[in-house]
């Protein structure tokens, strides 16, 4: 649309060639500098009074009207308008798209708006821990240029990896909070599923995906577990071995029962392949254990409870792993084994300390006595 | 009497380590207590216990900030549980090679007398008999009890081990082969193993640590420790004074003199202190560092 809308103008600008390159050149007698980078910008087809409109007399009027990008650019200024960014920016346009006269197309490889070099344009701002704070919004971007969209952008040359624009867009950004927003809850799977088509399409597959579908907003979208800005590599263990715990901030009662297992127990010792959550319940296409899909539906669990445990059965899978030693009706015989031993533990230990503490006692009298009698014998031996 | 005992074993390594006396033979007489096997048992016991408690704790505790310090120091979560089961192995071939010597004994060489009387490990009347008098003797109501050649708290720990190596020794068998062991068990019971071997393991581990260490090392009469597991040797006095009635019984039968060693070497009580300092410190600061994760927990 853009694209169409900018080559009608170069057309019918150009019809007029001749005549207005004579006006640019009466103007660069005087504006030279901007000349310059005017015949190397995505402009260079207009004449300087197609934007000054009202400099066609000289001496210039003493207070000219301001240059008027929307003239031409009627949707993004329009969407720009409508924008976060309409009520705290003072140059607008100007902005992101640097100096007026040296504008160059996005498709530019040297253009501040070019994909790659699109986070430090962004960063200009958004990278300003203090203009954050006072927003109150987060300094994104560090967080952004370490993570695997900011690293495959900007260290790899990957022009289709997300950056700033491919989620929040360009001209009309808006709050998160607002419906509308691509970034806003509602949005995200469509967002992310942009470029992740496969990962979007399982989501809403499964449970967390249908839950967001029928507008559950507890329901996790992609930045629930991925994050925003830091989305790391899903493949490395500084990732994995966090993601348990990411699950644990919906699922605190299963999260709790899984801290009581051996998964849990050696996962915090730094062991990544032991289970944590999505080895067992998968992760974009999770399914209610009453799914026959599920790779927790009864009948998958030898398949999947085998990839760790090799010859595993059916007596096996019948393990719980999230049992809970305090529920005593779900699990009466662990919850009667828990009782057993802690009974067991406090009698024993206790028995012994007092006969310990008892025996101390009788030895220090002893010794004690045997100090006041230096001649000795006290005859109990 | 004990201060007789103090000048008439002036040399006697375990009260005073840095006295020996000028002929080995002089004063003082050794007597055979533990035979060189009883001591490597309770060596690889002890060696492995540690192990066990060491990379146990470990694994029980591990969101401890501790555990994982020690789990990545020796190079992670592999190398915990790699320990853990050598030393499981180790301990069980040891308990197992004794099951079998003293099953051997028993068929075989029909020595009926380590099943029943004064030299078995089987609780008998006299201890009950001393149990209750250890406890009058504790509140002033009598003299001490006169003990055999195993007293009643040796006895629980002798068969503490039987208990812990049934209860965490068949669990952690379990869970180690766990698709093996669900073929006669049902997976939830898997779920009770863990359960009742941390527990388990943790009243072990509380037991050897404080009333084992306590009632073999550290009470006043043996402080700060009892080097006679480490030596296989005590001295007549100790014996006179620790089990007067398995003297007793020595003299009448005429077998104490069979029974009579040469002097530990140096060297050899020298490696009990150090095996038992160490011994009681990783005990220590292990049982310190449950006790934290306990409270933290």
């Amino acid at each position: 649309m853009q694209w169409s809308a900018g080559a009608a103008i170069v057309l019918a600008f150009s019809i007029n060639l001749a005549a207005s390159s004579t006006k640019s050149a009466e103007c660069l007698t005087c504006h030279d500098q901007e000349g310059a980078h005017f015949q190397a910008s995505v402009h260079n087809s207009l004449s300087c009074t197609d934007c000054h409109t009202d400099k066609n007399a000289y001496p210039h009027a003493a207070n000219p009207p301001k240059v008027k990008c929307d003239t031409c650019h009627a949707e993004p200024a329009h969407g720009f308008a409508a924008s976060v960014h309409a009520s705290v920016s003072e140059k607008a346009c100007q902005g992101c798209h640097g100096d007026v006269h040296s504008i160059l197309a996005a498709s530019n490889p040297k253009s501040s708006t070019f994909p790659s070099n699109l986070p430090r344009t962004c960063g200009a701002c958004h990278g300003d821990t203090k203009l954050a704070k006072r927003h109150g919004i987060s300094e994104v971007y560090s967080m952004y240029m370490d993570s695997i969209h900011g690293f495959a952008l900007t260290k790899d040359g990957l022009l289709v990896a997300a950056s700033c624009s491919s989620c929040h867009g360009s001209h009309q950004i808006l709050s998160k909070s607002n419906p509308a927003s691509r970034t806003n809850r509602a949005h995200i799977a469509a967002t992310c599923g942009n470029c992740h088509a496969g990962p979007k399409q399982d989501y809403l597959a499964g449970i967390h995906g249908q839950g967001a579908e029928t507008g559950d907003t507890m329901t996790p979208v992609c930045t629930d577990c991925h994050t925003t800005h830091q989305i790391a590599r899903v493949n490395t263990a500084a990732w994995q071995m966090k993601t348990s715990a990411t699950c644990g901030n919906c699922h605190q009662e299963k999260f709790e029962t899984y801290h009581d297992t051996f998964h849990a127990q050696v996962s915090a010792l730094g062991y990544v392949e032991t289970a944590h959550c999505w080895d067992c319940h998968g992760f974009h296409d999770i399914r209610p254990a009453t799914d026959a899909k599920s790779s927790v539906a009864k009948a998958n669990l030898p398949a999947t409870c085998g990839k760790c445990h090799s010859g595993v059965n059916a007596s096996f899978v019948s393990y719980q792993p999230h049992a809970d030693r305090h529920n005593r009706h779900e699990y009466p015989a662990l919850w009667g084994s828990w009782i057993f031993m802690n009974l067991l533990l406090a009698s024993v230990l206790g028995f012994f300390a007092l006969h310990a503490l008892l025996w101390l006692n009788r030895s220090l009298a002893e010794r004690r006595g045997r100090g006041l009698a230096p001649a000795g014998g006290h005859g109990h031996e | 009497m004990e201060y007789e005992n103090r000048s008439a074993t002036i040399a006697d390594p375990v009260s005073a380590p840095d006295r020996r006396p000028v002929s080995p033979d002089s004063v003082v007489r050794y007597y055979s207590r533990f035979s060189l096997p009883q001591r490597y048992l309770h060596g690889f016991i002890a060696v492995t216990f540690l192990g066990l408690a060491i990379t146990g704790l470990t694994l029980r505790f591990s969101t401890a900030h501790w555990a994982d310090v020690l789990a990545r120091a020796v190079g992670g979560f592999g190398t915990v549980l790699f320990f853990h089961l050598l030393s499981a192995v180790v301990l069980s071939v040891a308990f197992l090679a004794h099951v079998a010597n003293a099953g051997y004994r028993i068929v075989f060489r029909k020595e009926y007398s380590l099943i029943w009387g004064p030299v078995s490990m089987v609780p008998n009347l006299k201890d009950i008999q001393d149990f209750i008098q250890q406890f009058k003797w504790f509140f002033f109501r009598g003299p001490k009890p006169k003990f055999g050649r195993y007293t009643y708290w040796d006895k629980v720990d002798y068969w503490a081990v039987f208990w812990g190596m049934g209860i965490i020794g068949l669990s952690g068998y379990a869970m180690w082969f766990a698709p093996f062991f669900a073929k006669f068990i049902p997976g939830s019971w898997l779920n009770i193993a863990l359960l009742i071997h941390g527990e388990e393991a943790i009243l072990a581990v509380g037991f050897i640590f404080t009333i084992h260490y306590f009632n073999t090392h550290l009470r006043p009469d043996n402080f700060p420790m009892d080097l006679v597991i480490f030596t296989g040797r005590q001295t007549e006095a100790e014996l006179k004074h620790r089990h007067p009635d398995e003297y007793k019984r020595l003299v009448e039968t005429g077998e104490l003199e069979k029974l009579r060693v040469p002097p530990p070497p140096r060297w050899l009580e020298n490696f009990g202190r150090i095996f038992g300092v160490t011994a009681i410190l990783i005990g220590f600061v292990f049982l310190g560092l449950m006790i934290t994760a306990f409270i933290k927990d």
